[in-house]
């Protein structure tokens, strides 16, 4: 089965899931960020290398924050950027996505960056251009259902590589709602591929994939087994309409069992660093004192985002 | 045909005395990687220049970007000083077309508008693209090469630099 | 008109025969075999040469899409792909538009399908009204009209209470009940097996135990109803074993299974391939070794294509959104050839789950099968040459089909419906 991820050179394509990709390529997408990180500090916060390219943010779910990283990556990499929420326009039409994307092809998109609902949306796009001949349009996952949201999971990489140096003498935990989460995922696949020998998930069963274990991870019953000894520390966000209902009891008791305090992160090992996606529900996941404590590097997290996007979006436009 | 390639260490020799005139204190270096960022090491300890030695990755302004595609590994690029009204100097091994300046131009105008910017180079092919020259020119080939010949700086485990001839 | 079809090899597994005969074909129905009748003298002679001559298959799942879905298909279209499948008689699932819960609508689509003079129709009535599981349909009202049996299609029953009516109701006539075992709360949404594929893809899951605690229901109250139940597209090991059980128990149970659940497993959705959007789900590879197995050794009864053309629009969506179901009837013989050569079951067996237990399910007594007398519906195949599956050669209009680019075993070469010869080798 062809890869589409990937070209006729193994080179990268589009950027839709980070699992099936080779180390090689993760890798490689965070040696290229790194130089990117210091653009940030420049008087002309600028790159030529997109001048003339048109990134179009194809937002099929509301996400201000996720469209305005990837506008912020796109800008400084000096591409026309086209903001496009669908969810409001033409899919109410009945318009499929297809021909939202024919439409944007027409008018010469050279990237389009795809948040959707559905797992998967964002492999039918890169298929479709590829059975239309359109191979030099790339397509980047910016989050799709509950399937993949690769370039956060880079940037969590990208973090964990700044602050730990290496991999391969890691164990990390990831902390709470796998079930629903694309970030999870693009995680797991991260961390399994880059060699983290010892991958460790903690939630209620109600909120953890089945099978998950043959993801290559070790599912800890309890949030002691899964903090002791542990370097990083990967929180999710708990979705408010799960909080109340047939999933969860309630906040207060998540917080209770599966909350992140200081007293529970003292079981990790003393210089572990602690992450989350962001946006934070403080008292739900986390406690405010660890989120705002000395371990936490979610601010880092935001800023290495940006640098992380740009090296994925300028090795797809230069591939 | 075998071409008898100068000695890159006399060269650099060289190239500190015609560079050593016009040092003042606002002189500030820029060495483009990764040969040029060897040199500009090597000046800017000969040198006595005050302001911290800079150098930069052309990488992400590169024209040939659209064909060929990011080059694997660029580095950060490093200006420790102020860009704003300082003299600079880009430090380079080869100048060859004369694009890799252009594209260190460009970067370096998008820290500040220096006040000066020259160039200096340890040996010049012939080959210009653009209308680029070198103030400070070690060495300057009797004849252009092919263009399928790269000639490249080297450093070896002691830090001798040495000329090298590679066929594309 | 009197065919001669000479020199084939004959299989005819209701009556365990295979031998190279000659079949001989008059006034709609099976003159002989072997030998002629007397003073039989034929208008055609078709040879048979190195071909299988079989009874013409019986497809107990064709959805032809009418009324309602004109659009993705017609009676016409699919009656031409049953006919290049070699299959003369099918089963239609009541989940049309409206769906077939009035015996008028049913009386309709019979009169269609005899005046196109292709297969023969059996329609499934609605078990319930507008497969609603509130309300019961007349049920001999819709056998008289045509119905052979009654089912809830992909519409599960919620309500058990009325589904034990309803199996009370048509066991009172002796009517069977088709039903596909699903606990509907634990399907809700879910598109996908629940296992390593679905957390790798981030799919929204359907548990084994759906379908093992809508058999388990199923099969306590065909007991309690004493009802004729067939079950139809098993897709777990599980469920098989729970059949199994209940035959020991005494229940009088039969089932089938779809040809995707018989080669695919839920890795082959790959990426997100919407071809591999069905219900049930694909489930894992040991589910499927299972249902290859179980069919081999007839504990599942009947194989069948689950035909469902769905348009292109429908189909080219993201996955979850996908509309579910795979075109298949002209793939029902291929993939028969292709479980019994990988399975090494006998041609004779894997045969008659697409001929006559599939007949004997429907209750059709003169379908099926090629005894004298039975009616001459024949399916001639070259069991050496292949069928390359592709837009351009699918004569369904549904073009969807996880087999798309697939190269495989057998190719029809004639159909014959009731003495007529209606593909190929005219």
């Amino acid at each position: 089965m062809r890869n589409p991820q990937l070209n006729s050179h193994g080179e990268l394509q589009h950027l839709l899931s980070l699992d099936g990709l080779p180390k090689g390529i993760l890798t490689a997408i965070l040696d290229t960020a790194a130089p990117f990180t210091e653009v940030a500090e420049r008087e002309v916060k600028k790159l030529p290398l997109l001048r003339g390219k048109s990134v179009f943010n194809l937002f099929f779910e509301n996400s201000t924050r996720t469209r305005t990283t990837f506008e912020i990556a796109a800008k400084r990499l000096s591409a026309d950027v086209i903001n496009l929420n669908v969810s409001t326009s033409s899919t109410k039409k009945g318009e499929t996505l297809l021909d939202t994307v024919d439409n944007l092809c027409a008018m010469h998109a050279d990237m389009f960056v795809v948040r959707h609902e559905s797992s998967g949306a964002p492999y039918l796009i890169a298929d479709h251009l590829h059975a239309t001949g359109r191979n030099h349009i790339h397509v980047v996952n910016a989050g799709d259902g509950r399937h993949a949201h690769p370039t956060q999971g880079l940037l969590d990489m990208y973090t964990i590589r700044h602050f730990k140096h290496e991999f391969h003498n890691l164990i990390v935990v990831v902390v709470g709602d796998v079930l629903h989460s694309r970030v999870a995922r693009s995680q797991l696949a991260a961390l399994t591929t880059l060699g983290v020998p010892e991958v460790r998930v903690v939630g209620p069963k109600t909120l953890l994939p089945t099978d998950v274990e043959r993801l290559g991870v070790r599912v800890c019953p309890t949030m002691e087994e899964g903090l002791r000894g542990a370097d990083v520390v990967m929180m999710l966000r708990l979705q408010n309409e799960r909080m109340n209902g047939a999933l969860l009891p309630s906040p207060q008791e998540y917080f209770k069992v599966w909350g992140l305090t200081p007293a529970k992160l003292a079981l990790a090992k003393d210089d572990a660093i602690v992450m989350h996606p962001g946006p934070m529900n403080r008292g739900v996941e986390i406690d405010s004192a660890v989120a705002d404590g000395g371990q936490a590097v979610i601010l880092p997290q935001v800023t290495f985002g940006i640098a992380v996007r740009m090296a994925v979006m300028s090795m797809l436009a230069g591939s | 045909m075998p071409i008898d390639l100068p000695n890159a260490e006399s060269l650099l020799a060289r190239l500190i005395e015609q560079i050593r005139p016009d040092v003042t204190p606002r002189t500030a270096l820029v060495g483009i990687h990764t040969g040029g960022a060897w040199l500009a090491e090597r000046l800017h300890r000969s040198l006595g220049i005050q302001a911290s030695l800079g150098t930069i990755d052309v990488s992400f302004y590169r024209d040939d970007y659209g064909s060929k595609g990011l080059h694997a590994k660029p580095q950060r690029s490093d200006i420790p000083f102020d860009v704003e009204n300082a003299d600079i100097i880009i430090v380079d091994d080869v100048l060859y077309t004369g694009r890799t300046t252009r594209a260190a131009l460009n970067e370096l105008f998008d820290y500040g508008r220096p006040a000066r910017v020259d160039l200096a180079v340890l040996c010049d092919r012939h080959g210009r693209e653009l209308p680029i020259s070198a103030r400070y020119c070690a060495h300057t080939l009797d004849e252009p090469l092919a263009a399928s010949r790269i000639l490249r700086l080297s450093q070896d485990a002691t830090g001798t630099l040495s000329l090298r001839l590679i066929d594309a | 008109m009197r065919i001669r079809i000479a020199n084939g090899r004959l299989i005819d597994p209701a009556n365990q025969l295979d031998a190279r005969q000659d079949l001989y074909i008059q006034d709609g129905q099976v003159a002989a075999v072997g030998a002629a009748p007397d003073g039989f003298v034929a208008d055609r002679v078709i040879d048979a040469e190195g071909r299988v001559v079989c009874p013409g298959l019986v497809d107990l799942a064709a959805r032809l899409r009418e009324p309602g879905f004109e659009y993705r298909a017609t009676l016409e279209s699919e009656m031409e792909a049953a006919m290049a499948g070699g299959v003369t008689s099918l089963a239609i699932p009541p989940d049309t538009d409206p769906v077939l819960d009035e015996p008028g609508l049913v009386e309709m689509l019979c009169y269609r399908a005899k005046r196109l003079n292709r297969a023969h129709v059996y329609p499934v009535g609605a078990l319930t009204i507008g497969l609603g599981g509130a309300q019961l349909s007349e049920m001999a009202e819709l056998t008289d009209a045509g119905c052979v049996a009654f089912s809830q299609a992909n519409r599960p029953m919620v309500d058990t209470k009325v589904l034990k009516n309803a199996m009370e109701y048509a066991a009172s006539f002796g009517f069977r009940v088709w039903l596909q075992p699903v606990a509907p709360f634990l399907a809700r949404e879910g598109v996908a097996h629940d296992g390593e594929v679905a957390a790798r893809l981030g799919l929204n899951g359907i548990p084994t135990a759906a379908e093992t605690i809508g058999l388990y229901t199923h099969i306590e109250l065909a007991r309690l109803s004493g009802c004729r139940l067939h079950v139809t597209r098993l897709s777990s090991a599980e469920g098989l074993k729970m059949i199994k059980w209940a035959r020991k128990e005494g229940v009088d149970i039969t089932c089938d299974v779809s040809i995707n659940h018989l080669h695919l497993c839920d890795m082959d959705i790959g990426y997100f391939n919407p071809h591999c959007n069905l219900i049930p789900p694909l489930r894992g590879q040991r589910d499927r070794d299972a249902l290859r197995q179980g069919l081999a050794d007839g504990d599942i009864n009947a194989l069948c294509s689950n035909h469902t053309p769905v348009d292109d629009d429908a189909k080219q969506c993201p996955f979850s959104e996908a509309e579910p179901g795979a075109t298949g009837i002209e793939l029902l013989l291929p993939l028969t050839l292709k479980w019994a050569q990988e399975c090494k079951v006998p041609l004779m067996d894997a045969l008659a789950r697409v001929t006559s237990e599939a007949a004997r399910i429907i209750g059709s007594q003169r379908g099926g099968h090629l005894a004298p007398g039975a009616r001459a519906d024949v399916c001639i195949f070259d069991p050496e040459d292949e069928t390359f599956v592709s837009r351009e050669t699918l004569r369904s209009q549904g073009k969807n089909t996880p087999f798309l680019g697939f190269p495989l075993p057998g190719r029809v070469c004639c159909t014959i419906v009731e003495g007529q010869i209606m593909y190929g080798e005219a």
